[in-house]
């Protein structure tokens, strides 16, 4: 980018526009396909879902034109309060919410229904971007990994409460952002990888004994291997005795503290479960979708699950189903190429930034975009749970692309005025 | 501040690595496993069966017995039911709005997406002023198909009817036929069920989730088209059919008319009979049970599947068999002294016809002369007697008796004719003699013949020696085929000239005053016939006309049989001529008074009585009533012959 350039508009970052822009027109077509109607073809209305989100684009470009506008200082300055407020809604919406499909997660406001745990997001990324701005000059220590860590948590408590355990999960993807700025360590991350793995295991092996020998014997590998360092044996026999009580706690875990859906759903994802027509029925439907797209697609309009709903919620969750049946293989990966670039531009914008707060704030919009990217379109495939979480900018809904839009246009707004900020 | 730098790649790699695990994944979903194509397309397409019309059956002269009449099925799609007028939709189907509830109610238990019957069968007039209005009752839709017409209300027990499946003739059709197909399931529906039915086409219908139907699958490229079912030519005559069935009106019985030179059956009547419209429709579950409580039982099948002692024209088998056997010629006479008397036997006649010759045998139907030839059959040929018998029914079964015949239609009874066998059983050894069974030798005792058999044998007297298998259908389809079992000549193993005194014997009966049908004689026309009585152990005799005619190049043969009428010159005898006339000259000149009689004549039995006909009495008749025997040789057996009676 040319950073010499000091008009206004040539400071703004024109690529992640471009690419945001991108995916909202993917996803108003794909809406249009999803809510087609074969039998009445009609014009364009305005009542119908592609119809809204065309009005929900419109607006979002305004709100985002309006972040480019207004100085940086303001939203820094407000942060606490839109913090607060954000609280505030998710605090609301357990008294006054809507309840849609056992998550009481909407407020209503007259046609148009709020989703607070969007907009929470967006702030959590603020305060934390915020509060770690300031502790920069510290080297990284426990007290603020725990005050940023509570940053995050407060509102996954509350949005735990709706129950949206899917939007909640979205939070902990901010944990790259603690290790990128270096409150966690790699070993960390790499222990926590290995507890993924190590879960998966434990449900997918029938006896946990056996999980635990197979253990056992990779810990006395290790330890054959590095029998000259004693601070290694010891640090591998704690690893060992770790693994061993995870792996029996898993499945206890399982069993009493996931409700039986959430249950249900990992179980139909490992294989241990096959309910086409009850509880597999939307990740078969939308697999078939899919997989019926093959390599080209079947074309704009012509997808047959799409059209006559055999995919549910395929404007939002499952809005993915239309575009891998349409446009095929083809299509999907050009999609997924296109998040693949923004993610990715994301980060070399992160990297550029001169503020500790930048930064953060950047790596926050990342994890969070990539988050929502890995699960929803996972989902659909068939290799995560079914998380009802959208499709950044693409999946129908006004809540979603507008958060998802000032979350975006503000990180803009940042890299745009970075050279303000450079005395810091 | 930037000593965590280079973590930016673990991240980077991260989000890359889990792009391209999403990648490698829909490669495999997309582009490998061809799996997901197939369930799309199953989840989308229906196959929907598109029913042929079901072949029209036209009677010998191309008149339409059997035809398919368009009905309206209303389906209605439950959800979609928004702001009708409902008062105004339960006038026109003649509903109340209970009902109406009860029926949208259960079309939402079935789906609330999909159309339901609602009301079936509505008829082309009902439906008319319903389509008038049918724009304004939104989720409500009309089904045209066709259902079986019969413009004449005739010949039900020929035609048949269709029905549902059951389960067990999805069963046996190897999974061609569906839960609410249709198939013939009496008549000649079922035995032509094969050619009739046609051929389903199928379309290839897209659905929504719910099953909602979408439109038509690459535009019908995979679609098979419905054949209709072949068209049968039968051979009744439609108004000789009509003709007989009102002469049948009120009384139990059939009329089989047979064209000799061909086995084509000209009228075929089973009454009491019913109106096979009553099998089609609405009502046809509640119509069906009538019939089948009605206690004179108008479901059964009485041309080919009622047995009974036939009487009188056995004596025309008996004596072309002896004659064929050598036992007797056309000049044997024997002397009737009233009855026949031999060996302790006791068979009476109704009169005494001193001596008798073969021609005066069959005039007068003298038992006497037929005792004496049953004797020499069984006891005077150089063999036992058992050996013997075995060779009289022999001859008997050439005559197409103790087995079926082979009619084009299900459920043709044999009747029945006792095996030597049978009798050496019955009678605790094999030396039992003539007089044991004397009663075979008049066609009474423990030989059962049916209404089509006694047609045949009719058939084979007119036809001098020869028959071809009785059948209803004389083409089928467009090429006009005949089965290959209806055009082979079956020979009744008697000589042509034996049959000449027979036929003289049954035309002098007709034909000369005295004769026992000389009241229905047809003027100009040369009819060869009998009266014949069937004992009824249940109540009055059943009363038999049989007749063949003209004498010389025969057109008709028939047998009319009245149950519990007495005597069968007073009522199959005028049934009997005015169906050979209707046929032959088209027109009847029989007395108007018999016609009248026989009109209006009501010989149904009451339930509870059981005799409700007053026997006639009359001198020439040879009307026979017998107490059903449970012969032993020990027993005492009666047979009753009028004036006189026999006892061992």
């Amino acid at each position: 980018m040319n950073n010499q350039n000091t008009s206004f508009f040539g400071r703004i970052d024109w690529i992640t526009i471009s690419l945001w822009f991108a995916l909202c027109i993917i996803g108003w077509f794909n809406i249009h396909a999803a809510v087609f109607n074969p039998d009445s073809p009609g014009l364009f209305n305005l009542e119908t879902n592609y119809g809204k989100q065309s009005i929900y684009i419109f607006t979002a470009l305004i709100i985002g034109f309006c972040i480019l506008i207004i100085d940086q200082r303001f939203f820094i300055s407000a942060t606490p309060v839109i913090y607060a407020i954000v609280i505030l809604l998710l605090i609301a919406v357990l008294i006054v919410g809507r309840n849609v499909g056992g998550n009481q997660a909407w407020i209503p406001l007259g046609s148009f229904r709020l989703q607070p745990s969007e907009f929470g997001k967006l702030a959590t990324c603020l305060l934390l971007a915020v509060y770690l701005n300031t502790q920069s000059n510290k080297t990284p220590n426990i007290t603020t990994l725990l005050i940023g860590c509570s940053i995050v948590l407060f509102p996954v408590f509350l949005v735990m409460l709706q129950p949206d355990t899917g939007s909640a999960l979205a939070f902990f993807s901010l944990i790259f952002v603690f290790y990128r700025e270096g409150y966690v360590s790699t070993k960390f991350m790499v222990l926590g990888g290995l507890a993924i793995v190590l879960f998966v295991f434990a449900l997918l092996v029938p006896n946990e004994w056996i999980l635990i020998g197979i253990i056992a014997i990779i810990s006395a590998i290790a330890l054959y291997v590095n029998r000259q360092k004693r601070k290694h044996i010891i640090n591998i026999c704690l690893l060992f005795l770790a693994s061993m009580v995870y792996v029996l706690c898993v499945d206890f875990a399982y069993e009493n503290i996931l409700q039986s859906h959430q249950r249900n759903r990992i179980d139909i994802i490992l294989g241990k479960m096959d309910d086409p027509r009850g509880q597999g029925y939307n990740l078969n439907q939308s697999k078939i979708a899919i997989g019926s797209g093959q390599l080209l697609g079947k074309g704009y309009l012509q997808g047959t699950q799409t059209k006559y709903n055999f995919v549910p919620e395929q404007s939002t969750d499952f809005i993915f189903c239309t575009i891998g049946e349409e446009w095929g293989f083809v299509g999907s990966v050009t999609l997924i190429g296109i998040y693949l670039f923004l993610l990715l531009r994301i980060i070399h914008i992160a990297e550029r930034q001169r503020t500790t707060f930048a930064r953060v704030y950047a790596y926050g919009v990342a994890s969070i975009l990539f988050f929502h990217f890995f699960i929803n379109i996972g989902m659909t495939i068939g290799i995560v749970p079914v998380i009802g979480i959208p499709l950044p900018f693409i999946s129908y809904g006004g809540s979603s692309l507008w958060s998802f839009t000032i979350l975006l246009f503000l990180l803009l707004k940042f890299d745009s005025a970075r050279k303000g900020l450079s005395t810091s | 501040m930037n000593s965590f730098f280079e973590r930016k790649y673990i991240i980077q790699g991260i989000i890359i690595a889990i792009a391209f695990i999403i990648i490698a994944r829909l490669f495999y979903i997309q582009v490998i496993d061809e799996s997901y194509i197939l369930s799309a397309n199953n989840n989308v397409l229906r196959k929907v069966v598109v029913y042929p019309a079901r072949g029209v059956i036209l009677d010998r002269n191309g008149k339409v017995l059997v035809q398919n009449e368009p009905v309206y099925d209303i389906l209605v799609t439950p959800r979609e039911v928004k702001n009708i007028d409902t008062l105004l939709l339960c006038q026109l189907l003649d509903i109340d709005k209970t009902e109406f509830d009860k029926r949208i109610q259960k079309a939402r238990e079935h789906s609330p997406y999909r159309a339901s019957p609602f009301e079936k069968m509505l008829d082309v007039q009902t439906f008319a002023v319903f389509q008038e209005h049918l724009d304004k009752f939104t989720g409500f839709q009309a089904q045209a198909r066709t259902i079986r017409h019969y413009p004449d209300s005739i010949a039900a027990h020929f035609l048949g009817y269709i029905q549902e499946v059951r389960d067990q003739d999805i069963e046996k059709s190897n999974g061609f036929y569906r839960l609410g197909d249709y198939i013939g399931a009496s008549g000649v529906e079922r035995s032509y069920e094969e050619l009739l039915r046609g051929t389903r086409g199928v379309k290839n219908q897209m659905v929504d989730a719910f099953s909602r139907p979408k439109g038509i699958f690459m535009d019908g490229k995979y679609d098979t088209v419905a054949v209709s079912g072949d068209g049968l030519v039968s051979s009744l005559d439609k108004d000789l059919q009509v003709l007989a069935e009102r002469l049948m009106k009120n009384k139990l019985g059939s009329v089989v008319a047979i064209e000799p030179s061909t086995g084509e059956v000209l009228t075929y009547v089973s009454s009491p009979g019913y109106d096979p419209n009553l099998m089609v429709g609405r009502q046809r579950g509640n119509n069906y049970m009538k019939l089948l409580n009605d206690p004179s039982r108008p479901l059964f099948n009485r041309p080919i599947a009622a047995s009974y002692p036939p009487g009188s024209v056995f004596k025309v088998v008996a004596a072309l068999t002896a004659q064929q056997a050598g036992v007797i010629n056309a000049q044997t006479v024997f002397n009737c002294p009233g009855g026949y008397f031999a060996n302790g036997a006791r068979m009476r006649c109704t009169h005494v016809d001193g001596p008798t010759d073969l021609i005066k045998s069959i005039q007068k139907s003298c038992n006497t002369y037929y005792g004496y030839v049953y004797a020499r059959m069984l006891d005077s040929r150089g063999i036992s007697t058992p050996e013997a018998y075995t060779l009289w029914r022999e001859g008997l079964t050439k005559f197409g008796l103790g087995s079926p015949l082979g009619i084009d239609l299900p459920g043709e009874k044999g009747g029945n004719i006792f095996t030597a066998e049978q009798y050496t059983k019955r009678f605790g050894s094999n030396k039992w003699k003539s007089t044991y069974n004397i009663s075979n030798s008049i066609g009474q005792g423990e030989i059962g013949i049916t209404p089509l058999q006694m047609a045949n044998i009719m058939a084979i007297v007119a036809n001098r020696g020869y028959y071809y298998r009785p059948h209803l259908v004389k083409a089928i389809g467009e090429k006009h085929i005949v089965k290959e079992e209806y055009k082979e000549k079956i020979s009744s193993g008697v000589d042509a000239k034996y049959y000449e005194p027979i036929i003289e014997g049954m035309s002098r009966a007709v034909n000369l005053p005295g004769g026992t049908g000389y009241a229905v004689r047809i003027n100009g026309i040369e009819m060869c016939g009998k009266t014949g009585t069937a004992e009824n152990a249940h109540g009055a005799d059943h009363a038999v006309f049989f007749a063949f005619a003209p004498r010389e190049n025969p057109k008709i043969a028939i047998a009319v049989f009245v149950e519990n009428a007495g005597y069968g010159g007073t009522w199959a005898g005028p049934i009997a001529s005015m169906v050979i006339e209707k046929y032959l000259r088209d027109t009847i000149t029989l007395p108007k008074h018999l016609q009248d009689r026989i009109y209006n004549g009501n010989l149904i039995p009451k339930v509870e009585e059981k005799k409700t006909i007053v026997k006639k009495s009359n001198t020439l008749s040879d009307t026979i009533k017998n107490k059903r025997q449970t012969a032993s040789l020990e027993d005492k057996k009666q047979i009753f012959v009028h004036h006189s009676q026999i006892t061992r």
